[in-house]
């Protein structure tokens, strides 16, 4: 079915996400994190939410706000080192994290959204941290490991423009996750900093097909202070 | 680690980077190099999704969305690419990167690297380090002779867990640039003011002397300005 009008407001947007569901978000170091959302949903009291995303952001940037906030029980990422936060939940106790090598999060996120069930690769092979009680497969003479797909509840993604059905173009490195991440959520939002309508996006320079995207929302932009302004 | 010691090794690792090279840079002292690469046709490679990123920006030029791994403000040079994740990935583990500069805490003798548990600290998470020394053509390590308890990081055997094993390739830390051999280390090149056999004592591992160094080199009296070493380089 074609819904031709994806956009509503942030408000119904953050409707569809329940406490306890699993989010993926689009980013990398909060750079494409989604800051109207990810606002939203701390208004909005969601709670124990298992968070897939590439990094835990920074204390105040991005993703990171929820891990401060303690909205996070479970997050799978490739590292939380920007943010001393997770660090010290996931010492004391009060946040589960599972941590996977970046490219291999990528690809995991990847197949989830192209409908396999996991990748095969060498990377973290000899890692005893990486390699850890997963299943391994012997290809053509070479040792893998198996890394199951990741999918997600719902998929939050931060682009530059969006057209009315949620076709989306990002903007230079934010783009990082997003397009990955907005194909493996079972409902996928896109935030975007412009919204215009369908057909006036060339369709050569749409990243995401926008029948990955449910909904689309404006944005009210970057409400943070990033790391470097504050040197 | 003093700064000037930081530019220092970073100077001297520019040395190797040549036209036409895909590289990556690491964290910390890595970063630094692109300051002293002159050659514009080096295209730098950032996880993130960026081939081909350049200087910082002017203040009043930064699109806070366009950075490096690390989430500083960049610029791209001409011939620059933007990609997804996936992509910044599969250039990576493709082969495609003819060099990654790296931090480290330990490299072993047979070249296993050591880079992303800090003893005493909480466990960051690997992010793309497995990748990076997995893959790329060539791993360069910057980084202090010694820890901060004044143990050597040139090891026989990694005491920390692993990065990747056998893939460094060199090493340059304020005291001089080593080469991974099959007969362990092979010192290349020793740095003022330190001497070969200074340099044989704060190594801890299997090290030979190359051909350079024979001679008049080393012995130098002053260690006044040496490093102080004490920085962990990696994130």
């Amino acid at each position: 079915m074609r819904e031709t009008n994806k956009v509503i407001s942030v408000q119904e947007a953050c409707k569809k996400i329940t406490s306890g569901m699993t989010i993926m978000l689009g980013g990398f170091g909060g750079v494409g994190n989604p800051p109207t959302i990810i606002c939203e949903m701390l208004a909005a009291e969601l709670k124990n939410l298992t968070v897939i995303c590439n990094d835990a952001g920074f204390p105040d940037i991005g993703v990171g706000r929820l891990v401060t906030d303690k909205r996070v029980v479970r997050l799978i990422a490739s590292h939380i080192g920007s943010n001393p936060n997770a660090g010290k939940q996931m010492t004391n106790g009060e946040l589960e994290i599972e941590f996977s090598p970046q490219g291999t999060l990528a690809e995991r996120i990847r197949a989830g959204g192209s409908g396999l069930g996991g990748i095969l690769t060498d990377i973290g092979i000899g890692n005893d941290f990486v390699e850890n009680g997963k299943q391994t497969v012997e290809v053509n003479g070479r040792r893998y490991l198996v890394e199951t797909a990741l999918t997600a509840e719902v998929s939050l993604v931060y682009a530059k423009k969006a057209d009315t059905y949620g076709n989306l173009v990002y903007d230079t490195s934010a783009r990082n996750t997003n397009p990955l991440v907005a194909t493996a959520g079972n409902l996928t939002i896109a935030e975007a900093e412009e919204i215009v309508e369908a057909g006036e996006l060339h369709p050569e320079e749409i990243v995401t097909p926008g029948a990955f995207v449910d909904y689309v929302v404006k944005s009210e932009g970057v409400n943070w202070t990033w790391a470097w302004e504050r040197k | 680690m003093g700064k000037e010691v930081r530019h220092s090794i970073a100077r001297r690792a520019a040395q190797e980077v040549k036209p036409g090279m895909i590289v990556n840079l690491g964290i910390g002292i890595p970063t630094l190099v692109a300051d002293y690469i002159e050659n514009t046709e080096v295209m730098f490679h950032a996880e993130n999704g960026v081939l081909g990123a350049g200087p910082s920006p002017a203040a009043g030029k930064i699109n806070p969305l366009l950075c490096n791994a690390g989430g500083f403000p960049i610029t791209v040079v001409s011939g620059a690419s933007y990609f997804d994740s996936a992509t910044a990935f599969a250039i990576i583990r493709r082969g495609l990167l003819d060099m990654t500069i790296l931090g480290a805490l330990e490299v072993s003798e047979t070249g296993d690297l050591a880079n992303w548990i800090v003893p005493g600290k909480r466990i960051p998470g690997i992010g793309g380090a497995v990748e990076l020394a997995q893959k790329a053509k060539k791993v360069m390590i910057l980084m202090n002779q010694l820890d901060k308890a004044g143990n050597s990081k040139l090891v026989t055997t990694c005491s920390l867990p692993l990065t990747a094993k056998k893939c460094v390739d060199m090493v340059i830390t304020e005291m001089g640039v080593f080469r991974i051999t099959e007969n362990g280390f092979l010192l290349e090149e020793v740095f003022y003011p330190y001497s070969v056999e200074e340099v044989k004592q704060k190594t801890g591992a299997r090290l030979t002397v190359g051909d350079l160094l024979t001679g008049d080199e080393g012995g130098m009296e002053d260690g006044a300005e040496r490093a102080n070493s004490c920085v962990d380089e990696e994130e």
